[in-house]
């Protein structure tokens, strides 16, 4: 098989996985007993289609398996009349779904609504929606986000056991909450591609990128009138687009504003750029939109020979009054530096200069340091961009920075 | 949470790195642990494995021996502490140490005295 083949294959198991799982775990919020059955369910079929033949419908097949593995399971913990009230509904359900093959009810978007539910411990919400919708194992998810497997594993299986112990709902909010609780989903599935979009030629990086595309597809195909999931959808592929554009041939860090325009991949830029567009029909609401929108008027470039700083400016000040963000400020200094020089820009960050969070945060003194370079202020400079070395944990971006310090010292 | 972070060094695969860059590396990087906070504290070096002493006290009786404490090709080789929210950052901080691309960086977090 080759690589695109066996990549189609995978994404078709993946989306009957997510959405067999969603649909035995939604009536017993029974994440982890939901994933033995279908764990039982794919086992059987291994065995069983070499030698029968694949059926007709396999999604229908293998629920049956897994639903009757599922009620085995509620048997035997429990006899009351109520667990049997409880079995006789999903026997009726399932029957209901193996009649009418094509609608399996799809319940992924209530799945990864439990999963980033205010309950679950925030730092979770991404991996937890990893396994449940796409299958991705503890470790496979550990090595893309840089912890231990064990640790990973006891993790996810605390938080599914919240998902039970807390009868958090398996169903999608009403519309005054869908906002909020649709931002904690996006914020998972950026997470997840952010962890993918840092760590540069790491496989299992690359792959979680990819895999929170493919989320991010899923939530606009589901919610096709949420602005926010469009702006995020649209923000990962503006980011998608630059992938190969961030290092040269000799794999040395490229800073964005020196990139060459010829390797951002135009169709990328292109879908984000419609999708953006959708998501702004209604005016900018959120977050997701305005980050978008700045990605946008970055990749002008293309057309315009320049970016459009003027405009990035606004939208951080947008951006700034929504989040309160010092992240936001830091990267509106950025900005400034364009349009009204280095002084100004130094000046406005003048409000966080003391804040604790920005001691440790390597882009706080990389951009500083640059900003100082620029002003002529070299020995604050120089300080900055020693912390920001320091700081680094990719190699390119190290050495990026050294080279930086030493023509400032040359210069 | 506090956790001590022990460097164990290849020496063959030290004495081949760039020593410039290296050491230039592990200014920035102390620096950088320095300025992180209370709780921090940068890193020692600690001389070769083989120049270690080695003492056992057993029933009256003390053995001096030299070093090193395990004949092992990675060494331990210097220390230092972090105080950081969990496993992810602590991860990050192992990352940042020059060291990480020599050797390996063991994370053990510290027993609190005052745990119950």
């Amino acid at each position: 098989m080759t690589e695109a083949a066996r990549r189609a294959a995978e994404r078709v198991a993946r989306d009957s996985y997510g959405r067999l799982l969603a649909f035995l775990a939604a009536r017993t919020r029974d994440v982890a007993g939901a994933e033995d059955a279908l764990a039982e369910a794919f086992a059987s079929a291994l065995k069983s289609w070499p030698e029968q033949g694949v059926p007709a419908n396999p999604d229908a097949w293998l629920l049956t398996v897994a639903r009757r593995r599922q009620t085995d399971a509620i048997r035997r913990r429990q006899t009351s009349k109520a667990g049997e009230a409880h079995i006789q509904l999903m026997t009726e359900e399932l029957e209901a779904a193996g009649t009418q093959p094509d609608a399996i009810p799809d319940r992924r978007l209530a799945l990864m609504f439990a999963c980033a539910h205010p309950d679950i411990e925030a730092g979770m919400r991404a991996p937890l929606i990893l396994q449940t919708i796409l299958g991705l194992t503890a470790i496979d998810i550990a090595a893309a986000f840089l912890i231990p497997p064990a640790t990973m594993g006891q993790r996810l299986v605390r938080a599914k056991a919240r998902i039970k112990d807390a009868a958090i709902p398996f169903d999608i909010p009403e519309r005054e909450d869908l906002a909020d609780r649709l931002h904690a989903v996006l914020d998972a599935i950026y997470a997840a591609y952010a962890k993918g979009w840092t760590e540069i030629g790491d496989a299992a990086a690359e792959r979680l990128a990819d895999e929170a595309i493919w989320l991010g597809r899923l939530v606009v195909s589901l919610l096709p009138d949420e602005p926010e999931a469009k702006g995020m959808l649209a923000l990962m592929l503006y980011a998608e687009a630059r992938r190969t554009a961030r290092r040269d041939s000799d794999g040395a860090y490229v800073p964005l504003e020196a990139q060459d325009i010829n390797l951002w991949d135009e169709e990328q830029i292109m879908a984000a750029e419609a999708l953006l567009r959708e998501a702004n029909a209604g005016g900018p609401t959120g977050r997701y939109q305005i980050e978008a929108a700045i990605q946008s008027a970055h990749v002008a470039r293309r057309v315009t020979g320049r970016p459009n700083w003027d405009s990035v400016v606004a939208l951080y000040d947008v951006l700034l009054g929504l989040t309160h963000s010092p992240v936001a400020l830091l990267n509106r200094a950025a900005a400034l530096a364009e349009t009204e020089g280095p002084d100004a820009a130094l000046a406005s960050l003048e409000p966080i200069a003391g804040d604790r969070r920005m001691a440790g945060y390597q882009p706080w003194w990389a951009t500083r340091g640059h900003l100082c370079a620029r002003a002529g202020r070299k020995e604050e400079a120089f300080e900055a961009l020693t912390l920001a070395i320091g700081l680094s944990t990719d190699e390119a971006v190290r050495h990026y920075l050294i080279a930086q310090r030493t023509k400032l010292q040359d210069g | 949470m506090r956790y001590m972070m022990i460097i164990h060094h290849d020496d063959e695969a030290m004495a081949k790195a760039p020593q410039k860059e290296l050491w230039a590396e592990y200014a920035a990087f102390n620096q950088a642990l320095n300025k992180a906070g209370e709780g921090f504290s940068g890193g020692l070096r600690l001389s070769p494995g083989k120049q270690g002493t080695i003492v056992r006290s057993r029933a009256g009786k003390t053995d001096v021996l030299d070093g090193p404490y395990a004949d092992t090709r990675e060494q331990l080789a210097g220390y230092f502490f972090i105080d950081v929210d969990g496993i992810e950052q602590a991860v990050e901080w192992a990352n940042r140490c020059p060291s990480s691309k020599y050797g390996a960086i063991e994370i053990r977090p510290i027993v609190e005295q005052n745990a119950p």
